[in-house]
């Protein structure tokens, strides 16, 4: 295993974050950086610095909603989003339990029902995401007016080979 | 002119006067929707965030049904034109995971599929010309300010999309409409759909400034291509700083005259009829 840094540029596979030289360009346009504990180029310095436990834990790496308009700004072309995503997996496979917990529940509240009928259903969604974080009253309204217009509607039509999606799911699943 | 066509899962939920509205407008336009053979959903964002194989594979599995059908493939979900266009960027670049990931499919997968976005298809392979003359009622009075959110651009080389900090498309194809589309430095900022059931508080603030961005420039509504972006906004704005918004292919087919627009705004959630009704256009 190498150093942390090194185990990150591999995983991005693409340009090395020894590239970015702080411009803070990708600070200064990232929709999030308010509410984020580091911002993105703090993040880049903090993974060249090898300060991995304080980064897995951090809320930035779930509070970035990819929206790309740092890489696409970014003078040396670095992946920022790329190095969140792979920061993400790094923080889920160490079993690190963030502050921004909701993000990764819905995550699974998400995949979940991929993984069950190929196809996202957003009823079902929803009271998954509702029985993790316990958030029963949120949105009940909004939700409620949604149904009654049969914008959320229970029997949508599922992927008919399921098996071709639950191959792709152990398939790609960490061991 | 026939089109491979992916829905995805927002069209037939959340969006789904998208869907709908994407299928009345190609009918008209001469345009033939073959969807894809039982496709399934692209993973989103969920799956990028959480496993960057499942990511790859999941487009994959559709991209593969579409080489099989053999037309371009329209996708008129931003969220899903994004990680149809990664996975397949990514399988370019690296035959390691191309290996792994086709093994894990049912069918061929080559990277052969073309995939594009309604509004380029309509706005390229329709064209303007034909477009504005199918127009039966100009939107005089409608001022939109088009809004085109992050999927559709980001990143350059992979969306290919018309300009990156200043898409035009959307713009271009509202004035064809006889809509008075208002400029405004916002067509491209994030609007957080992507956290809005887990960080509610956050993005209600993104979408009030867009509200209040597009107010600013002179517009009485916002247009987008995105069921994300629709949802989101449409449902996040505060009362005080929101305007309608609409899906730019419901405009398309108010100004032609089609059959659908009425049924279609009374799924909004924040209503456009008493701006439609006051311009006449309903």
């Amino acid at each position: 295993m190498g150093s942390f840094l090194e185990d990150v540029n591999r995983q991005i596979n693409g340009i090395d974050l020894q590239n970015c030289y702080h411009c803070q360009k990708c600070s200064s346009g990232c929709p999030m950086a308010a509410a984020m504990d580091f911002k993105p180029n703090e993040i880049i310095r903090m993974v060249q610095m090898g300060q991995r436990d304080q980064l897995l834990r951090s809320s930035a790496i779930w509070l970035c909603a990819s929206c790309e308009t740092c890489v696409t700004r970014c003078p040396n072309a670095v992946d920022i989003p790329r190095m969140i995503d792979v920061l993400r997996e790094m923080s889920l496979d160490a079993g690190v339990v963030p502050h921004d917990r909701e993000v990764i529940q819905f995550h699974e509240a998400f995949l979940s029902t991929v993984k069950l009928g190929g196809r996202v259903n957003e009823p079902l969604m929803i009271v998954s995401y509702k029985l993790k974080t316990g958030t029963y009253f949120k949105d009940v309204i909004v939700g409620i007016k949604m149904f009654l217009k049969g914008k959320l509607s229970l029997f949508a039509p599922r992927t008919k080979n399921r098996k071709s999606i639950r191959k792709i799911f152990s398939s790609t699943a960490k061991s | 002119m026939d089109y491979s066509y992916y829905p995805g899962c927002s069209l037939h939920s959340t969006g789904k006067e998208y869907g709908q509205s994407v299928e009345v407008v190609s009918r008209a336009l001469g345009i033939k929707l073959h969807e894809l053979d039982d496709w399934s959903c692209c993973g989103a964002t969920s799956a990028h965030s959480t496993n960057f194989e499942l990511s790859v594979a999941l487009p994959a599995r559709n991209l593969a049904i579409a080489e099989k059908q053999g037309f371009d493939l329209m996708i008129p979900c931003a969220a899903c034109y994004n990680r149809f266009k990664s996975s397949q960027h990514n399988l370019a670049q690296d035959s390691g995971l191309k290996k792994s990931i086709a093994s894990s499919l049912d069918d061929d997968y080559n990277g052969t599929a073309v995939i594009r976005s309604p509004i380029d298809i309509f706005h390229q392979d329709v064209g303007l010309e034909f477009l504005e003359e199918r127009v039966v009622k100009k939107l005089e009075g409608l001022k939109p300010v088009s809004y085109y959110g992050c999927l559709w651009l980001r990143p350059t080389e992979i969306c290919g999309f018309d300009d990156t900090e200043n898409p035009y498309m959307l713009d271009e194809m509202l004035t064809s409409l006889g809509a008075e589309s208002r400029n405004w430095s916002f067509k491209t900022d994030c609007c957080g759909g992507s956290l809005t059931i887990s960080k509610t508080e956050l993005v209600e603030n993104m979408v009030d400034r867009l509200m209040r961005m597009a107010r600013e420039a002179g517009a009485n509504c916002l247009v987008t291509a995105c069921p994300l972006c629709m949802a989101n906004l449409d449902m996040r704005a505060h009362a005080d700083v929101e305007l309608p918004v609409f899906y730019f292919t419901e405009l398309i087919a108010l100004a032609m005259g089609l059959e659908g627009p009425e049924n279609w705004f009374g799924l909004h959630n924040i209503d456009p009829l008493p701006l439609i009704k006051s311009l006449k256009l309903l």
